[in-house]
């Protein structure tokens, strides 16, 4: 990890006489600096300090401030692993240089800035909104916006191109517009494409988004720290404790609090099931889209068992809510560990059988392979995390880089691939869901004993019999439930791995019971930026197969 | 002419009497709606975390077949009932109108899950409050997500709406365009 010394030292010899502050918030190396300064800057920490990952462009909004916004690149060293943030201040009428020139990543993160707050990005080469719709007045990130006062769209929008906003569809009448979704079962949901054709070959692409913005930063911002957990399990829906925990983990973070080792024990379990089931809608309604719709009924048999675990759990099959800022919610029943070892066992036989349908399949092969491949640099320059970016051949996965939990003392290998593409995807992800099955199986047959979440009266709300039982279990829930729990003043980004890649927590706290800001990184957010390209020059067919081996949930790609 | 008439007597005892072996009587709108209800094809507009668990309905254990909506279609033409599984966002709906408009009567539309019921806990600047303010619904089913049961319940209600031809006032007075 790079200490803050060396940064500042670093910093100081290419930038003399600068008036950069230095801070470490909560463990995060955090750089002010002028917004005149901010490309030099992070040019500077891309090329000469190793941060070769943008991992995302954020903005927070301080109305009562002279100037307003706050603008902040997050960024990993895949070298060192380690993280430091950038930060700058906007004022309302003010512009700042755009980051694209330096990371292509940053070109939606930084749409999204516009789109939530205003701000105007200079020389972007396509600053238009991406999340609402075109119809929307106003920024609604921005804290003068009321989050219930909502906007009718009448319309969509035609076939558009971004890199040529005045683009009119097939000047010379011979290319082929086509508009593939956002209502296509090949979609997954609420993705639209728009193509344009010479015969099979894709001339033009471009993506919309935002069908499924549901505006969790916001209804975080409107909400106690704990009744964000539920907003949470909806971002990735088909890995929804994943999400939990890596939103708990930031709040822990913020508070200074360590979990007991039973509660990390059953996260770990929680996180590689939801892995599994995950890469198990990934690859299943992948199969589907080529053609192979035996692979997604025989799969779902296995995420039926999963389902029937966390329903044992809390009650619930796929928003299940289980983890509370401290902990758990409650202990496992009784005998639930042995049934998620006999969940392994099956597992193990479904991969096979899922290896045994697909790995060798002809069809499948010819339809995979050398089919959206991408190069680690591009990968990296586009912000890809997770299988994708390993599948590229980048051994980068923060369970083994930074770990948590206690992680780094379980017998795990990470899988990479060689050329990136959906074959070597698939290969990536099953091998995954193999080493989740051995990652649950250690910890399984291992757990601590003790109690499931930590007791701290601040924190955690008293047992149910405490509150009836006695007085004062009855005054902590009550201040606790009144009051809220209070993080201290400061901000932190935390991440973890989930099913997709880097999921990551900026969390903005100004000492009251809601959060200030909360900004998801949403793994497929920066991996989608990239499909335009990936698709472009290749088969129309191939679309769907690329389409569908970056498992985009647009639960949290449009948030 | 009597004789005639005698002969025709004794086919109609004949026919009277076959049929009670192997015909039975019924009016012509019942046998379509029976028709109907037992050869729902549904449309599984699956956005959001509702989708996954339709999915689920549809997958090996809980297996929509049984009721006979088996054929999924993805296009609106084909299908006659809509499933809208998921939140509905205000940039979403006139694609959600346009879809229910291609489709062919007789249409049916099944809200599964809060989201598309009311809005859900999204009570936010960019959700559709509800998808009954921009097309009809039928049943709703509420949950977040629903068990796969209750969707199969409700695909049974939509069924028994079917079967006993039960007015819909909501949808004879639904305009296209006008948000309610």
């Amino acid at each position: 990890m790079m200490n803050i010394e060396t940064l500042k030292t670093d910093i100081s010899a290419r930038f003399p006489a600068n008036e950069f502050k230095y801070e470490n918030l909560f463990g995060d190396n955090v750089l002010n600096v002028p917004k005149e300064n901010i490309v030099g800057v992070l040019k500077h920490l891309k090329e000469n300090s190793k941060f070769d990952f943008l991992m995302m462009v954020a903005a927070a909004d301080y109305p009562d401030r002279q100037k307003r916004f706050d603008v902040t690149y997050e960024l990993f060293s895949s070298k060192n692993y380690s993280r430091v943030r950038v930060k700058t201040q906007v004022g309302e009428n003010e512009s700042i240089d755009t980051a694209c020139s330096v990371w292509r990543s940053a070109n939606w993160f930084e749409r999204e800035c516009y789109d939530m707050y205003g701000i105007q990005f200079k020389g972007h080469p396509n600053l238009t909104r991406i999340l609402v719709h075109h119809q929307f007045v106003g920024h609604p990130l921005r804290k003068d916006y009321d989050a219930n006062h909502q906007q009718h769209c009448t319309e969509t929008l035609p076939i558009h191109f971004e890199d040529e906003p005045n683009y009119t569809p097939d000047p010379n009448k011979d290319l082929v517009p086509l508009n593939i979704g956002p209502s296509h079962p090949a979609t997954h949901g609420t993705l639209r494409v728009m193509v344009e054709l010479d015969g099979e070959r894709v001339k033009r692409a471009n993506v919309e988004l935002g069908f499924l913005h549901r505006c969790f930063e916001k209804m975080a911002e409107t909400h106690p720290y704990n009744q964000v957990i539920p907003y949470t399990d909806r971002l990735n829906y088909c890995s929804a404790p994943m999400n939990n925990v890596g939103y708990c983990k930031t709040v822990e973070r913020m508070l200074g609090v360590e979990i007991p080792a039973r509660a990390q024990a059953m996260r770990i379990i929680l996180c590689e099931l939801s892995r599994i089931i995950d890469h198990i809608v990934c690859l299943g309604a992948n199969a589907v889209d080529l053609g192979a719709l035996t692979g997604f009924f025989h799969l779902f048999q296995y995420r039926e068992k999963v389902y029937n675990l966390f329903e044992k759990l809390c009650g619930a099959r796929l928003t299940v809510a289980l983890t509370r800022v401290g902990g758990m919610a409650q202990d496992a029943p009784e005998g639930w560990f042995n049934e998620v070892l006999q969940f392994c066992n099956e597992m193990t036989v479904g991969i096979d059988e899922l290896e045994r349908m697909l790995t060798g399949n002809k069809i499948w092969m010819l339809r995979t392979q050398n089919v959206g491949a991408i190069k680690p640099d591009d990968a990296i320059m586009w912000g890809y995390t997770g299988p994708l970016l390993r599948a590229t051949g980048v051994s980068l996965d923060l369970r083994k880089a930074q770990p948590y939990y206690g992680y780094e003392q379980l017998d795990f290998d990470i899988p990479v691939g060689t050329t990136g593409d959906c074959y070597d995807r698939y290969l990536v992800r099953v091998e995954e869901m193999r080493q989740s099955v051995k990652i649950i199986r250690q910890v399984a047959k291992n757990m601590p004993s003790g109690d499931y979440t930590i007791r701290d009266k601040n924190i955690v709300l008293p047992e149910k019999k405490n509150v009836y039982g006695n007085i004062e279990g009855l005054m902590n829930h009550f201040m606790l439930i009144m009051k809220g729990l209070r993080p201290p003043k400061g901000e932190v980004y935390d991440a973890t791995e989930a099913a997709n890649g880097e999921l990551g927590f900026y969390l903005v706290s100004d000492g009251s019971g809601n959060p200030y800001r909360l900004k998801v990184r949403p793994p497929c957010f920066a991996i989608y930026q990239s499909f335009s390209d990936q698709i472009t020059g290749g088969l129309l067919s191939d679309v769907i197969s690329v389409l569908g081996s970056m498992n985009l949930i647009a639960g949290e790609l449009d948030r | 002419m009597s004789n005639n008439q005698m002969t025709t007597d004794a086919s109609d005892k004949a026919l009277a009497d076959s049929a009670q072996n192997f015909a039975f009587t019924s009016r012509v709108d019942q046998i379509i709606a029976w028709g109907r209800k037992n050869a729902l094809w549904p449309l599984p507009y699956g956005t959001a975390c509702c989708g996954i668990e339709l999915m689920s309905v549809m997958g090996p254990k809980y297996d929509l077949a049984r009721f006979g909506a088996e054929v999924v279609r993805f296009s609106p033409r084909q299908a006659d009932l809509l499933i809208i599984a998921g939140t509905i966002t205000e940039k979403m709906a006139p694609v959600i109108l346009r879809i229910y408009q291609q489709m062919l009567e007789p249409k049916y539309v099944l809200s599964m899950g809060a989201c598309a019921s009311s809005g859900g806990f999204y009570r936010s600047y960019h959700v559709l409050q509800g998808v009954d303010k921009v097309v009809p619904v039928d049943v709703y089913v509420p949950g977040c997500p629903p068990t796969p049961e209750a969707v199969l319940d409700g695909v049974m209600t939509i069924q028994r709406m079917i079967e006993t031809n039960t007015p819909r006032p909501w949808r004879d007075n639904w305009q296209a365009g006008v948000w309610r």
